[in-house]
């Protein structure tokens, strides 16, 4: 088994124009640059993207914005970024804005092989229009369905040859549910390893989840709010 | 009046020892800042950290440590880290014993606005629909009016809503509030405002009953 590639342009063969894509990260925190970088060099278009944020404008998804390669955002959170509220506020970019918990849940569910589940997040509000609502112990409840991509995208800190995942701190965020969602899953790693080099205790994405991994290259893991105190 | 810390101050009393708790962004987060003596309350933030520690030493900071505003932070000794699947299982799963966070508009009954100015602001609204949605005790963080001195505690809300009936309390520069049977009960002054002030700048029904007390803070 060797579902190594040798970088991102190799690994994203197939990715074609009008496709459906997740993206792991939150913010900035553990996006996969790479693949994100050879999406643009790509030039590809009328993409769906889920993706919990949007980037900023020069950084992550916003880079794909810029160039509008992005026919449609799934979402929860999209503050950062100016071109975003741009493109979306004039109509030019189909949004769909869902709770970051339906979210996640919704792609942990497409993974899982759950079609389609009830949550009381959104009830009462413009996310719960067109959407069933059942009551259960008395509380209302709006179905959302899961969600799939023809490829997931995402970036964890150690792999190995067979797939396994380890993530770094808060890099973890949507990678590992977006991992069990795509059609093809492409990991990329800061450190390629060979198999039993990871601990079996502590993977987070067992590699089953994962079609393809590269080591990645150049990262620049920019921070969004650097917060510090003076000692 | 209060400011924001004194309003977080104010917040931060009601905080029991072992609560897991979300802080919100803006006044919310500054809470943490303000724990009470002789309690432990653990953070959690809903991008996968629960046990979150302070802001980063300068030269310490490290990119894949960030809470949900995006800031860099610290783990406390004993923290987990987690994905976001896992996370929201924390919250809609009521594993989360309060809930912190600020809002544009509340109303009466209950019902809280806070991610979206129709055809101006659109930034989404993060974890605040699953949060309210799951939460059984949700305080409001806000100023009594907004910018243009318009009450933002209302009869109903004008904008696109975040949750129904979901906020228990709200603590304003000017009050600590409880939603009661559709109305808000007043219950604390802050420091030199008079009931009077509180009422004028309150839209929605308002329920004054006997003396209200002052509240009571180190004041700053």
């Amino acid at each position: 088994m060797n579902k190594v590639y040798k970088n991102a342009k190799e690994a994203l063969a197939g990715v074609e124009s009008g496709m459906t894509l997740m993206l792991g990260g939150f913010g900035l925190c553990g996006i996969p640059e790479n693949c994100i970088a050879e999406l643009m060099e790509l030039g590809l278009t009328d993409l769906t993207c889920i993706s919990n944020n949007a980037g900023v404008d020069d950084f992550g998804l916003g880079l794909l914005l810029q160039k509008r390669q992005i026919k449609k955002m799934i979402s929860s959170y999209v503050g950062e970024n100016d071109e975003f509220e741009r493109q979306m506020l004039s109509g030019e970019l189909e949004v769909d804005l869902i709770p970051q918990g339906s979210l996640a849940e919704r792609c942990r569910a497409g993974g899982a092989g759950i079609p389609a589940f009830f949550t009381p997040a959104g009830y009462g509000t413009e996310v719960a229009e067109g959407k069933e609502v059942r009551f259960f112990n008395g509380k209302a409840h709006i179905l959302e369905h899961a969600l799939e991509a023809d490829f997931a995208f995402v970036k964890a800190w150690k792999g190995d040859r067979y797939g396994n995942l380890i993530y770094k701190g808060t890099a973890r965020n949507f990678n590992p549910v977006m991992a069990t969602a795509g059609k093809i899953t492409v990991a990329e790693v800061e450190e390629l390893v060979e198999p039993g080099e990871l601990d079996p205790y502590f993977i987070h994405t067992p590699g089953v989840f994962v079609q393809r991994i590269f080591q990645g290259s150049n990262y620049e893991k920019r921070i969004e709010q650097r917060t510090v105190r003076t000692k | 009046m209060l400011n924001k810390n004194q309003i977080a101050q104010r917040i931060a009393q009601e905080l029991k020892d072992g609560w897991y708790v979300n802080l919100g962004i803006g006044i919310p987060t500054l809470v943490a800042n303000y724990v009470p003596e002789g309690i432990e309350v653990e953070f959690q933030s809903e991008n996968g950290i629960l046990g979150m520690g302070a802001f980063p030493f300068d030269g310490e900071e490290d990119a894949d440590m960030i809470n949900a505003g995006k800031q860099t932070v610290t783990l406390n000794p004993g923290a987990a880290i987690f994905d976001s699947s896992v996370s929201f299982a924390m919250i809609r799963g009521k594993h989360i014993q309060l809930t912190v966070l600020g809002a544009m508009e509340v109303s009466e009954n209950g019902d809280i606005a806070n991610w979206k100015i129709p055809g101006k602001m659109v930034k989404g609204m993060g974890g605040a629909m699953d949060l309210v949605a799951s939460a059984d005790n949700i305080i409001v963080a806000m100023m009594h009016t907004n910018k243009r001195g318009e009450s933002k505690l209302l009869k109903t809300c004008s904008l696109p809503i975040t949750g129904v009936k979901c906020v228990n309390k709200i603590v304003t520069n000017l009050a600590v509030l409880d939603i009661e049977n559709g109305a808000f009960r007043l219950l604390e002054r802050a420091p030199g405002v008079s009931v009077e002030e509180i009422q004028n700048a309150t839209e929605g029904k308002l329920i004054i009953e006997g003396d209200i007390p002052e509240m009571k803070l180190n004041m700053e």
